[in-house]
């Protein structure tokens, strides 16, 4: 045998156990907080624009806040009977998140945490270890099985779930954590209730905007909503369209595998809301209502560029609102960046390029769902350049969110250390 | 490069693994068909943890003689790793992606003697 080869200890061998939806969320990230440390510690500001709450473990703390008395007694009915989510239109058994538990963090959170009596508690426990462990200051939270609430054909369940998780995230989850921050769930099913919320809720600080939750077939361009509109473009927050799997939309029904619903559902509810809101030139008619576009991925991005400038060339007469082309309206909106899609980086970069990335970009991770991208999706890429990687990570949501420029997150060498000192614990 | 004894091989279950983080490195070691494998504990997609994923079956697609298909299978011979973070899948055997050979996890020599497994670290 060589003598560089030569049998020996070389320091402590220690073993690292399976991961699970048990595993400690720090244990979990532990290669994100490495990265962390490693290429982007020095950064001024890292902001995630799209992370969830794990609605399942904390529905029973969100109905409390159920202000209608027969809704609410269905609720708790519900939850007795063994439902993890009452009133929540999804079907258990068409869950496949979790790829079968290949990925644990989309079956949980089932960690343990210090306080979990305390109303909110675990919730903020566990998200602070992923920002820390990703190494993100502020993070903007939204819900996941509330996702399809606006297919539910209960309208009144829409609302007063929207108000109870609003409530529930006003009232007990923001106080407990500045550095989480959220956005109102607009019950688009009844517009009276959207402006409600708005004014009840919309100057809370840590509210950052509000979100249509996109999986829907109302229709965005309706006269309805105009004054909602006017309302949000008023407060200087953004609109959020936020998009997600609906397997039940008949198009969608001919697909066999999760993952073909996946991969289209998300892009095919932005994509004709997106339609719909330039075709009927909202730009136009809101020139400073700013809308943000979340969990799409990029790759949408200029294939709907070209094929609206295209029509638009043709077809002006259907389209006779806009004064500029589709592609420059779109070029001012603002993207997240979850699910970058980055197998052919040529690809990427052109996309980049044409949406204008490095000013309209926003980093978003989607933690704790299966696709999650941590902050590394981002500095990793080899055709941005540094100005550009701190734009997308933090500064372009700062200014769009209206965020202090102003480091909240812990070291990554300390927030490892702190890790392990635990663990000797 | 250092060679590090990592304990007895008959603390393994086949199929089955340990992970084993030293001086900063992780590697992932695999007993299957009475055959070890040492891969380092880093995903080619993402760097997360590969190595302390589930250990499944590969899928397979069963398609019949007439090209109809029975749906999904699970493989007799092959066995993957799972990444825990977004649920890339590599053979245990070769450290390859199913579908594209291309990705693969980083090998990590590794040989028994006398009943103790040894692996070999970079640096």
């Amino acid at each position: 045998m060589p003598d560089e080869l030569k049998s020996s200890l070389v320091g402590e061998v220690r073993e690292l156990q399976e991961i699970t939806a048990a595993t400690d969320t720090r244990d979990y990230l532990f290669a994100a907080a490495r990265q962390a440390q490693r290429q982007y510690d020095d950064y001024e500001l890292i902001v995630d624009v799209d992370a969830h709450t794990q609605e399942g473990r904390f529905w029973p703390e969100i109905l409390e806040f159920m202000e209608n008395d027969v809704l609410k007694h269905t609720a708790l009915n519900q939850l007795a009977g063994g439902i993890r989510t009452p009133l929540i239109n999804m079907q258990p058994g068409m869950s496949f998140q979790s790829l079968s538990g290949r990925v644990p963090h989309q079956s949980g959170p089932r960690e343990s945490v210090s306080n979990p009596d305390k109303p909110g508690a675990a919730f903020v426990e566990i998200a602070k270890r992923s920002i820390d462990f990703m190494g993100v200051d502020y993070q903007v939270i939204f819900p996941t099985s509330m996702l399809h609430l606006g297919m539910n054909p209960m309208d009144d369940v829409e609302v007063y779930l929207a108000r109870a998780y609003c409530r529930w995230m006003v009232e007990v989850v923001l106080p407990q954590e500045p550095r989480l921050t959220s956005l109102i769930y607009l019950p688009l099913n009844n517009v009276d209730q959207c402006e409600r919320m708005v004014r009840e809720f919309g100057n809370h600080p840590q509210i950052v905007g509000y979100t249509i939750c996109a999986v829907r077939h109302k229709p965005i361009h309706h006269n309805q909503y105009m004054r909602l509109y006017a309302m949000i473009e008023e407060s200087g927050k953004p609109l959020v369209f936020h998009a997600g799997p609906h397997w039940d939309d008949p198009s969608f029904t001919q697909l066999n595998r999760f993952i073909s619903m996946h991969a289209l559902s998300f892009v095919h509810y932005n994509l004709i809301h997106m339609t719909n809101w330039i075709i009927n030139a909202l730009p136009e008619r809101f020139p400073k209502l700013k809308t943000v576009w979340v969990e799409s991925g990029v790759a949408w991005i200029p294939f709907l560029m070209q094929r609206l400038d295209h029509e638009v060339l043709l077809r002006q007469s259907e389209a006779p609102g806009l004064k500029r082309m589709p592609s420059e309206y779109m070029q001012d909106m603002y993207y997240s960046s979850q699910p970058l899609e980055r197998y052919d980086l040529k690809l990427l970069e052109a996309t980049f390029e044409k949406m204008k990335a490095s000013t309209q970009l926003l980093f978003s991770s989607d933690w704790p769902h299966w696709d999650f991208d941590p902050p590394s999706s981002i500095t990793t890429l080899p055709f941005l350049d540094d100005q550009a990687k701190r734009n997308i990570l933090g500064l372009n949501a700062a200014k769009l969110f209206n965020l202090p420029i102003k480091r909240t997150r812990p070291r990554a060498a300390d927030a490892i250390a702190a890790r392990a000192a635990d663990r000797v614990s | 490069m250092s060679e590090v004894n990592v304990g007895p091989a008959s603390s393994f279950t086949d199929p089955g693994r340990k992970v084993f983080e030293v001086g900063g490195q992780e590697v992932g070691v695999f007993l299957l068909g009475g055959e070890f494998y040492a891969w380092e504990n880093r995903c080619p997609h993402l760097d997360g943890p590969a190595c302390q994923g589930r250990l499944l079956p590969l899928a397979t697609e069963a398609v019949n003689d007439d090209r109809t298909s029975r749906g999904r299978e699970f493989s007799k011979e092959h066995m993957n790793i799972v990444c825990p973070w977004h649920g890339m899948e590599f053979d245990i055997r070769t450290g390859r992606h199913p579908t594209n050979q291309a990705i693969r996890l980083r090998k990590v020599p590794v040989r028994v003697e006398r009943g103790e497994i040894y692996v070999t670290l970079r640096g």
